[in-house]
């Protein structure tokens, strides 16, 4: 394997580090679908770095990361739409408030 | 020539149970309907008891037994219900009917303001469905079941008015000590079934076998004691006595019924029954015949000084049943104690029927606030009158007659019986006489209390007259020159020398126990206060009762509330503990799980986080320090 993956692999590791804290410890709710993007873009850019540099590169990790792109999006879609629609009827973004999966 | 009735003994219970089940059903509705059904029950019972006992009279009959219903049956052994009617048992159905006849008429008036009426009435009825089955059982185990099950209707009645905290203590008091002696009576029933050949418990074949002697004599004299605790127990004998005079707790015309005429003599009547077995025994009817004794002489002298009217009476009953067992103790026959229970059911259910009339009016029961109702009771007075002169056994009156013959007896056989005897009869007038003057004659009442005072309506009133007519005939049936009840009873006779030094000596101190209650408490020649005074110590040990509910309490009531105690810790603090334990392990396991879920999705995610963590370093350290 190549050895020029690894700052690929150590950036991707530490975006995904970063998003995986952002989105257990932020309040706002829209700052934790932000930090879900960020998790999915490490995952991007792993699929892409060993495309490239991996055992056997080939362009699949770049298709698989286009489709990753695409559900990111309506991921994003999804989730700010269920966000408004939470603000519409609760007046808040604030994940601690959203707990009525307690019940 | 009239049939003989004894084939339908049956009947006889029979009435008083469907009365029981009628007036349970009844409740509190229709008080007319229910007086109707419980006097209709007892008369047809008395009638088919007096039918038995004429016909058993006029026909020289054998036992009627009639032992088909078989209960039980084990291997080789079986146990057979039925009924047995001798001549000994049709007297004591013919007491138990009609005497509960008449307590029976007399509560219609007595309770006739009280709400559970009905209630009261199926509670006497179903006392005499069980003590006349009691009578009619013809082996011991059912003599036992309808033993307990007076026992039970004892507490129902003494308990009758449970919101008073002494009727409830009087009726478990009743309860517990009378389990005491029943106890007695069980193991007896259990050395009986052990040692008795095939097992058999009628009646018949334990005469057979203690007669036959089939079993060794310190068995019969172990069963025959047991047996007489039994007895002590449900008769109120020393040391088991304390129980009756609370029992006066309860409605009078109970007192009447149950703690005088019928059930306390239901442990003479079971020392009667298995008479053989202590004819067998010298040791155990020396024994009948001392506690009987003592029993007869210590009651007497409580009876002195205590002040409530139905208390007097109950101690009286107590002395008098201790004559009874001092008469079969003796151990000559029946015929003395039986004689005695016969015509002491009939005066002594008369006292309580007057004493009852005197509480219904003046309500109150402490003989020294009531005085002169003999100007406004005259029936009362006159039929009290009556049944104190046969208590104190003043001839012709029949108490005289059936003293005479236990005096006579324990004369010829047992002198020291004899004159504590004598001495009891003596303490007998002087309590009773003390008793009548104070209530019916006495001089410290206030003119205007006494003139609302009224004789009792009619339905109380005929009760006392029957009672007291036949409180005045029934001795004649046994007398020094005439011993037909005895040649009936048991089926010979006696021919014993009339005894007039007995006759002379038993009626003289009548008559100066009755002179001394006079010169008392009505003359006042002698002070009462002087002579408490005079004697304190002694007069405290009687108001005291001797100190034995005391002394009970003391050496058996407090330890046992002791032991009681520190089980109850235990079982507070170490068992209830350990259960405690466990729940609140589970209650706590229970918050911290409801903790951990509380809906922040955040929380879960980093929980998921950590076990992923933890996954990957086992599975790294796995790798780095090779297990398995």
């Amino acid at each position: 394997m190549d050895p020029n993956i690894s700052p690929y692999l150590m950036l991707a590791g530490i975006l995904f580090c970063i998003g995986i804290f952002g989105a257990l410890t932020k309040k706002n709710a829209v700052i934790v679908l932000i930090c879900i993007e960020l998790m999915l873009n490490a995952v991007n850019l792993n699929l892409i770095a060993f495309s490239r540099y991996g055992v056997q590169p080939s362009l699949t990790g770049q298709i698989f990361s286009l489709f990753n792109i695409t559900i990111a999006a309506a991921e994003a879609a999804v989730g700010i739409a269920i966000l408004i629609t939470l603000y519409r009827n609760k007046y808040t973004i604030n994940v601690k408030e959203m707990n009525t999966l307690k019940h | 020539m009239i049939s003989d009735f004894s084939n339908y003994a049956w009947l006889v219970p029979l009435f008083p149970l469907l009365a029981f089940i009628a007036l349970l059903i009844l409740g509190r509705q229709m008080k007319e309907l229910g007086t109707k059904i419980a006097i209709f029950a007892m008369s047809i019972t008395f009638i088919i008891s007096l039918m038995i006992f004429i016909s058993r009279i006029l026909n020289e009959t054998e036992n009627y037994i009639w032992d088909n219903l078989r209960w039980i049956q084990i291997g080789d052994f079986s146990l057979s219900m039925g009924y047995e009617v001798s001549n000994l048992n049709s007297l004591m159905l013919l007491i138990v009917s009609s005497v509960g006849l008449l307590v029976t008429i007399y509560s219609v008036e007595y309770m006739k303001n009280d709400e559970r009426y009905n209630v009261f009435f199926s509670y006497i009825a179903l006392f005499t469905f069980s003590m006349l089955s009691l009578v009619l059982s013809i082996n011991v185990l059912q003599f036992y079941i309808f033993w307990e099950l007076v026992g039970v209707c004892s507490f129902l009645l003494v308990g009758f008015w449970f919101h008073k905290p002494a009727a409830k203590a009087a009726a478990k008091k009743a309860f517990i000590v009378t389990r005491i002696g029943d106890l007695g009576l069980f193991i007896a029933i259990l050395i009986l079934f052990w040692y008795m050949p095939n097992h058999s418990l009628d009646f018949i074949s334990i005469q057979n076998a203690v007669v036959t002697s089939q079993l060794d004599p310190s068995v019969i004299t172990w069963i025959a004691i047991l047996i007489f605790i039994g007895a002590i127990g449900k008769s109120g004998q020393f040391p088991l006595h304390t129980w009756l005079p609370d029992a006066m707790e309860g409605p009078t015309p109970i007192s009447a019924l149950i703690h005088a005429a019928t059930m306390v003599a239901a442990g003479v009547f079971l020392v009667a029954r298995t008479y053989e077995i202590f004819l067998a025994s010298p040791d155990a009817l020396l024994v009948v015949s001392y506690v009987g004794g003592f029993t007869a002489i210590f009651a007497a002298t409580i009876a002195i000084v205590q002040n409530d009217i139905k208390r007097i009476l109950a101690y009286s009953t107590i002395s008098q049943l201790g004559y009874m067992m001092m008469a079969l103790g003796i151990g000559i026959s029946i015929t003395n104690g039986m004689f005695h229970l016969f015509t002491h059911a009939f005066f002594k259910a008369l006292l309580f029927l007057g004493a009852g009339s005197v509480i219904h009016t003046v309500h109150k029961q402490n003989i020294h606030e009531m005085g002169q109702l003999s100007s406004k009771m005259k029936i009362t007075t006159w039929t009290f009158a009556i049944g104190a002169l046969a208590l104190i056994g003043i001839p012709p009156f029949s108490g005289f007659w059936s003293k005479d013959a236990i005096l006579t007896e324990a004369y010829l056989h047992n002198t020291a019986l004899f004159w504590i005897g004598i001495t009891t009869a003596f303490l007998t007038a002087f309590y009773m006489s003390r008793l009548f003057f104070l209530v019916f004659m006495g001089k410290n009442m206030n003119n205007q209390e006494i003139n609302e005072y009224h004789e009792s309506p009619r339905s109380m009133t005929i009760p006392l007259i029957v009672l007291a007519a036949l409180s005045v005939c029934v001795g004649f049936i046994q007398t020094p020159a005439n011993h037909w009840f005895e040649g009936w009873l048991i089926g010979q006779q006696h021919e014993e020398s009339i005894q007039w030094f007995v006759i002379n000596v038993s009626t003289a101190v009548g008559l100066l126990g009755i002179m001394l209650g006079y010169m008392v408490y009505q003359r006042r020649s002698i002070s009462s206060e002087q002579l408490s005074t005079q004697f304190r110590w002694i007069h405290r040990l009687l108001v005291n009762k001797y100190y034995i509910d005391e002394a009970y309490s003391w050496i058996l009531v407090k330890p046992l509330h002791g032991l009681g105690m520190i089980l109850s810790m235990f079982d507070e603090y170490v068992i209830h503990g350990l259960v405690r334990l466990t729940s609140n392990f589970v209650v706590g396991l229970n918050q911290v799980s409801t903790r951990l879920q509380n809906g922040q999705l955040q929380n879960y995610g980093l929980i998921t986080l950590l076990g992923l963590v933890i996954l990957a370093l086992a599975i790294a350290g796995k790798r780095f320090i090779n297990v398995g």
